[in-house]
């Protein structure tokens, strides 16, 4: 009998606490079996942020650091310039990239940090219950717009991806989703492709993983990935947005 | 049943005391334990005509509630310890441009993320010293939802009157916890409305220039008036200055309407301190473990007293004088390292011993806990 598929030994052997249907769990899995395939194991470091992700040292197999809340590229840049030879990654979730962390992702992409950022976009805070991100579509619900987030009042959701495919020094940046197989593994390439960019020191990449909240949006585990399809991804197009091909190298 | 009768976490009596003081401009960002003050204020805001804004962190926060106040808002921002200490350059802003704001700290364990969301009174001396610089500070804290809404009213109230960002200390347990508030009727607690200068459009009007009661008066920032306002030193006029008599003049303007005001911002509550020995000083919801502790032994006949502090910064040095004067043993209760009782033994002076009875380990102090130290400390063992 041949092996398909075996427990990466990118993660541990500990359970997860995410909600049932919550994707941070895969997007956890993918990020390991690429470094694990890369071979990169052994010589990696984590930067988590402060979200639901906060945890996420129990899981990764790799030396892990939890940084402030939207400054973990900031200890990335730290962490990277200091030991240029590590694989150097930043696991942020929307409020935490987006909103108080704008800052710090726009400028480490500005130097062309040759760091791998793992973005995940599920449009809410989902560690401090449902409030509104920069990313909630127009018209979805969160505890801090009751009513639905109003355009005409908190502007339009930031497309993060697009507007660091601007900065000249970003290398690569694709958005993608794990509303299903297909896309999943879509999106372990796309996870690949980012750590092999920071390898080959070709500078920054960033990969957004579009990914579901069931508890934030109030719904099922099932309903939580029909709407991340039918309503995502029409606003957050997949799909690479600036190749490291493009781009001409700084470094 | 009275219709003011409501059944509320302390959070919402601190948003329901904020509506009933007047706010007109909420910005803040989210952070457990102090999110439903953002939660329910999002909802009551917009319904009564007035501005809820969900910013991107807490420096933009505190900048939003500095820019609505000058425009002659009355303005409130919430948070807990991490956002606190982004919030502390604006808040540092507010102190030297004199502009009225209040600021909810619902306190965590700390330092950084510390132990969320565990209760802890951590942040005392950062409500006192948290922005660079020589300043004064007023800072309230409550242990009960009634003192909750009072003193948040209160806070608006002070901001107002001395033109001054005013720091509401509450702790996790009093904002998640659910007891009974008995809604003010209005007018119940008198209200402060903004002291606006008389005059006139065309009237040279100057922003940092004192009445004889020490008090400026505001002209909305954008309205007849045209005039400078600054984080730099500044003259009258509110332009930047550094001349030393100017520099001096100012500072020590800034904090001696705080500190010359203390009796006027003084707000506590005793229990049973008239033929005390022991007394107990303490605030927030460690003050409710201590009133039990006082309550119990009272009943088996020991002359114990509390003294709760609402008014923690400018500190009640005199009123901590006076109330300890006969007492064998001093003792504050408080989820730190000592914070509030360094301000004590300062107030007391070195004839006193003041003692520390704490917790600092997350957990919500008890009576037992408070009871078996007291018991060291009075020779009795445990
Ligand atoms: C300075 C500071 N402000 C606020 C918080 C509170 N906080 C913790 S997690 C979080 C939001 C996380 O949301 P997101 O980044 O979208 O991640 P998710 O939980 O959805 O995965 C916030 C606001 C904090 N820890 N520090
Ligand atoms: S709250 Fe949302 S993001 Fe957080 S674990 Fe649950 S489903 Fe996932």
């Amino acid at each position: 009998m041949s092996m398909i598929f075996k427990r990466t030994a990118g993660l541990t052997d500990a359970a997860t606490h995410y909600c049932p249907g919550c994707t941070h769990g895969i997007a956890h899995r993918l990020v390991a079996e690429a470094l694990d395939e890369l071979g990169l194991l052994g010589n990696t470091i984590g930067c988590g942020s402060v979200g639901c992700s906060i945890l996420s040292y129990n899981y990764f197999n790799v030396d892990m650091i939890e940084c402030l809340h939207g400054r973990a590229p900031a200890v990335a840049t730290g962490i990277k310039r200091s030991v240029p030879d590590k694989t150097v990654f930043t696991y942020q979730g929307d409020g935490d990239l987006a909103s108080i962390g704008a800052a710090e992702i726009v400028h480490a992409a500005h130097r062309g940090e040759n760091i791998t950022v793992i973005f995940i976009n599920n449009a809410i805070y989902g560690m401090t219950g449902g409030q509104m991100a920069p990313t909630t579509l127009p018209g979805q619900k969160a505890t801090t717009a009751p009513a639905g987030r109003k355009p005409e009042f908190s502007g339009l959701p930031l497309k993060m991806s697009e507007m660091l495919a601007q900065v000249p020094a970003a290398a690569y940046i694709e958005r993608v989703s794990l509303h299903d197989p297909k896309h999943v593994r879509r999106a372990k390439k796309a996870i690949v492709r980012a750590f092999t960019c920071q390898v080959e020191a070709k500078g920054f990449s960033l990969i957004e993983i579009l990914s579901t909240c069931p508890t934030g949006w109030n719904l099922s585990p099932v309903d939580a990935l029909g709407w991340l399809e039918e309503h995502m991804i029409p606003y957050y197009p997949l799909g690479v947005l600036k190749a490291p091909e493009e781009v001409e190298h700084v470094r | 049943m009275s219709k003011n009768l409501a059944f509320v976490q302390g959070n919402e009596a601190c948003a329901m005391g904020a509506m009933y003081a007047g706010l007109d401009f909420y910005a803040g960002y989210p952070i457990t334990p102090s999110t439903e003050i953002a939660e329910t204020l999002a909802v009551q805001l917009p319904a009564a005509g007035k501005k809820f804004i969900q910013m991107e962190d807490e420096i933009s926060s505190m900048c939003a509630i500095v820019g609505a106040s000058l425009t002659g808002n009355k303005v409130m921002t919430a948070t807990s310890g991490p956002g606190f200490s982004l919030m502390q350059e604006a808040l540092g802003y507010a102190v030297m441009a004199e502009i009225p704001c209040v600021v909810v700290n619902v306190q965590r364990g700390g330092p950084s993320t510390g132990n969320p969301t565990h209760v802890s009174q951590g942040d005392v001396n950062q409500a006192r010293w948290g922005t660079h610089g020589d300043h004064s500070i007023v800072a309230l804290s409550a242990s009960n939802h009634q003192d909750v809404f009072k003193m948040t009213v209160e806070a608006f109230n002070i901001a107002e009157t001395y033109r001054t960002p005013v720091v509401l200390l509450f702790d996790e347990v009093v904002g998640h916890m659910r007891e009974k508030l008995i809604v003010p009727e209005p007018g119940e607690i008198p209200l402060v409305a903004r002291l606006r200068t008389s005059l006139k459009e065309g009237v040279n009007y100057h922003p940092y220039l004192p009445r004889e009661d020490g008090r400026l008066p505001m002209s909305d920032f954008g309205d007849v008036h045209r005039y400078n306002v600054t984080g730099l030193y500044h003259d009258m006029w509110g332009f930047p200055t550094d001349k030393p008599e100017l520099v001096q003049e100012l500072l020590r303007h800034q904090i001696n309407k705080i500190e010359n005001n203390v009796h006027r911002m003084t707000f506590y509550k005793s229990y049973f301190l008239e033929d005390a020995r022991t007394i107990l000083i303490s605030y927030g919801s460690s003050a409710r473990a201590a009133l039990s502790t006082v309550k119990q032994r009272r009943n088996r006949g020991e002359s114990i007293g509390l003294l709760e502090l609402n008014t923690i910064w400018p500190f009640p040095a005199e009123l901590v004088r006076e109330c300890t004067r006969n007492a064998e043993l001093i003792a504050v209760v408080e989820m730190n390292v000592g914070q509030l009782t360094q301000a004590v033994k300062l107030a007391v002076g070195s004839q006193k011993q003041v003692h520390l009875i704490n917790r600092v380990d997350g957990q919500m102090i008890a009576d037992k806990d408070i009871k078996n130290i007291l018991r060291i400390l009075q020779g009795k063992g445990i």
